[in-house]
């Protein structure tokens, strides 16, 4: 008995090693990979000499800010799909299906468009909101009914939620041609105009947003044994329910105005991680820390490698792998366990 | 002590039974000419009003081809095929709608949620962007989007039929949903691709616009809103027997499956040539069926009423699109700016009543 469970520690181990190695692997193909190629040894001049110049340097310190915030945003969606998953025992939940990130994306066309804020530092605020106003909507709408919410109810009002939301984006975009031509970039989720300076400014939101989940790790655990037992092991289900919905909003919203919403890492990342390290909760979120960014870099460069030398957006890369895994979590059959 | 006897009081039963019939029967009749009537108003309406007012004579001149210059063509060749267009796109989405709704069973069913409408605005969208089509190609490229995606759906949904475990539109459903996300990702792809032009074209496009319809638009639209109309009223009785469910159905001699496989290739034929003649305009295909389910007070499946309401919502629409103090817009704006909000609330309300 003992011996196994060592062995299944060690198997852990070993997956979590690997994964760290491939993150590291992953990250030095997205500096190296792109329309200009570059060797390991311009790599190193570059982030060793500062002042040495030249048209692939250039080209890798573009690069770098990008994979820095691909790594970013790899471990807050993860951390953030984690915790919707918990705190509403869906195993559908992602910040995209449940109307999170068609929120803030809303609210940041809004401003772009009413009042003509153009950097991502100024946006996040009115992404908060409307990334508030959409998970707030939509665990309303999946509450109703005595039954309370569960996985099936909650994943259509975070449909349609998100399509109401998407349709007052394409309205208010729809009579400004100029916004149409900024904003189509920034839809689809994508990370190639990635700079250090607009990152800096919302890197508290994500630290508030990562030690919000971390708060939160022993009451989700205790929620994952059903209410009952939660509140008879002391925690107020209320509290954690807000705390983390809380951490998943200042994640998303973040996210969001950094990179435009980018759909399913959420949703594919945590049931890896529970594939790997079981459902203790902690180590989900530690494992989605590695595995996150690992999906997301990798996603970003094999948006690059598919049409080169142009770029798919990372956003579409991971709604196109992302989406069968929903349909296979659909098919897997809890939905017939659930029903409106 | 009973003044009756048994026999009598079945009489009456009877008796009742079919007079209440009659009157709910009578009453969806009179509803339904009501809301036709209504359309065909605001069809008129919309032909009259405009930039320039014309009165119903002036119309009926230009219509029997004796117009001056200039309302020959404003009505002619601008107004006329547009509220045309109008009129039979919003009831060829109303009554795509509605028979999703009611072979599924689920408000939630439409085609605009389960991936369809997505299906046919990739399709469109690549045919506009990459191919360069337009006209019957076009229409051609959108149909067999709407249908190849409507077969994914049905296919990844199906398991041992539709029907066999306990809530196989809810899976239906949610596969859709699956379908529609990669969808979209990949015609927003296209639309990243495609050049500054296409693009104001082709978004254009995919909010719903009557802008630029013509003559050239009117005929399919009609053929295949009819067409669609009277095979979906041959294979109707079929659609009525299969909201009571597989096994009833079964019982009574429907061949469900094929009934069902039937009636969504029709309706995903219409939805396909309307979405290629004017876009998606949002939401039509999603309210009609609900809106006219409460209006006629029952749960048969309403077709001709569905097409009606459609029609309604598109021509109401555009009639108020055009005549907004601060520009014209695309009737997709305003149909997904009040459409929007009121699927959210149908589906709480859903929701709320569920248990």
């Amino acid at each position: 008995m003992k011996r196994a469970n060592t062995k299944a520690r060690q198997r852990t181990a070993l997956l979590l090693c690997g994964s760290g190695v491939l993150l590291i692997a992953v990250c030095l193909c997205s500096v190296a990979i792109g329309s200009r190629p570059v060797s390991l040894d311009q790599i190193v001049t570059a982030l060793t000499q500062s002042s040495a110049g030249g048209t692939a340097l250039e080209a890798i310190r573009l690069r770098i800010p990008r994979t820095v915030l691909g790594v970013l945003l790899g471990v807050a969606l993860a951390s953030a799909g984690a915790l919707m998953q918990a705190v509403t025992r869906n195993p559908l939940a992602d910040p995209t299906i449940l109307g999170l990130n068609s929120g803030a994306s809303c609210a940041v066309v809004l401003s772009m468009a009413a009042f003509g804020l153009t950097s991502p530092s100024q946006y996040v605020w009115t992404a908060l909101v409307g990334g508030g106003i959409g998970a707030a909507v939509v665990w309303w709408i999946g509450s109703l009914g005595k039954s309370g919410p569960n996985p099936l109810k909650l994943t259509l009002a975070g449909a349609v939620v998100g399509s109401m939301f998407s349709s007052v984006t394409s309205a208010v975009l729809l009579p400004r041609i100029d916004v149409i031509s900024s904003f189509r970039f920034w839809a689809v989720g994508g990370i190639s105009g990635a700079r250090f300076s607009s990152m800096l400014p919302l890197l508290p939101i994500f630290g508030v947003g990562m030690v919000l989940a971390i708060i939160c790790i022993p009451g989700l655990n205790a929620l994952a044994l059903g209410d009952e037992l939660a509140v008879g092991l002391g925690g107020s289900i209320r509290r954690i329910r807000l705390l983390s919905w809380t951490a998943a909003v200042l994640l998303c919203a973040a996210s969001t105005s950094l990179a435009g919403p980018i759909g399913f890492v959420g949703l594919i990342v945590p049931h890896v991680a529970r594939l790997i390290v079981g459902p203790d909760f902690r180590k989900i979120l530690a494992a989605g820390v590695l595995l996150g960014p690992l999906l997301l870099v990798g996603a970003d460069v094999v948006g690059r490698l598919v049409s080169r030398p142009a770029d798919v957006e990372v956003g579409i890369v991971t709604a196109i792998i992302g989406a069968p895994v929903f349909i296979a979590l659909v098919r897997s059959g809890f939905a017939r366990r659930s029903s409106l | 002590m009973s003044s009756k006897d048994p026999a009598t009081m079945t009489e009456e039963g009877t008796a009742s039974v079919s007079l209440s019939r009659r009157r709910s029967r009578r009453r969806r009749a009179v509803i339904t000419t009501i809301l036709i009537a209504v359309a065909i108003f605001l069809a008129i309406a919309d032909v009259c009003l405009g930039h320039e007012v014309y009165s119903l004579s002036d119309v009926w001149s230009v219509i029997s081809g004796s117009g001056s210059g200039g309302a020959q063509f404003s009505i002619g060749e601008i107004r006329l095929p547009r509220a045309l267009v109008a009129l039979f796109c919003g009831a060829g989405f109303g009554i795509a709608g509605t028979s999703f709704q009611t072979l599924l069973g689920n408000v939630l069913a439409s085609p605009d949620i389960i991936g369809v409408t997505a299906g046919a605005n990739l399709a469109a969208v690549l045919a506009i962007t990459v191919l360069g089509l337009s006209g019957l190609a076009l229409f051609g490229v959108a149909v067999a989007g709407g249908l190849a995606t409507a077969c994914c759906v049905l296919l990844l949904s199906w398991s041992r039929g539709l029907a066999s475990s306990s809530s196989p539109t809810s899976r239906f459903i949610l596969v859709g949903i699956g379908i529609a996300a990669m969808l979209n990702a990949a015609t927003s792809w296209l639309m990243v691709r495609a050049d500054q032009w296409d693009v104001q074209a082709a978004s254009r496009w995919l909010t719903g616009s009557l802008t630029d319809v013509g003559w050239s638009d009117v005929i399919p639209a009609v053929a295949c809103v009819v067409g669609g109309y009277l095979a979906l009223t041959v294979v109707g009785k079929s659609l009525d027997i299969l909201r009571f469910g597989t096994p009833m159905a079964t019982g009574l001699g429907v061949k469900v499956n094929s009934a069902r496989a039937g009636i969504i290739v029709i309706s995903v034929m219409i939805l396909s040539v309307m979405t290629a003649t004017t876009g998606p305009i949002a939401f039509v295909s999603f309210l009609a069926g609900p809106i006219a389910v409460r209006l006629l007070g029952s749960q048969k499946p309403a077709l001709l009423s569905g097409a009606a309401v459609g029609a309604i919502i598109v021509l109401l629409a555009d009639i108020v699109a055009q005549h907004l103090p601060s520009g014209k817009v695309p009737v997709g704006v305003m149909t997904s700016l009040v459409g929007g909000p009121l699927l959210v609330f149908l589906v709480a309300r859903m929701m709320r009543k569920a248990e």
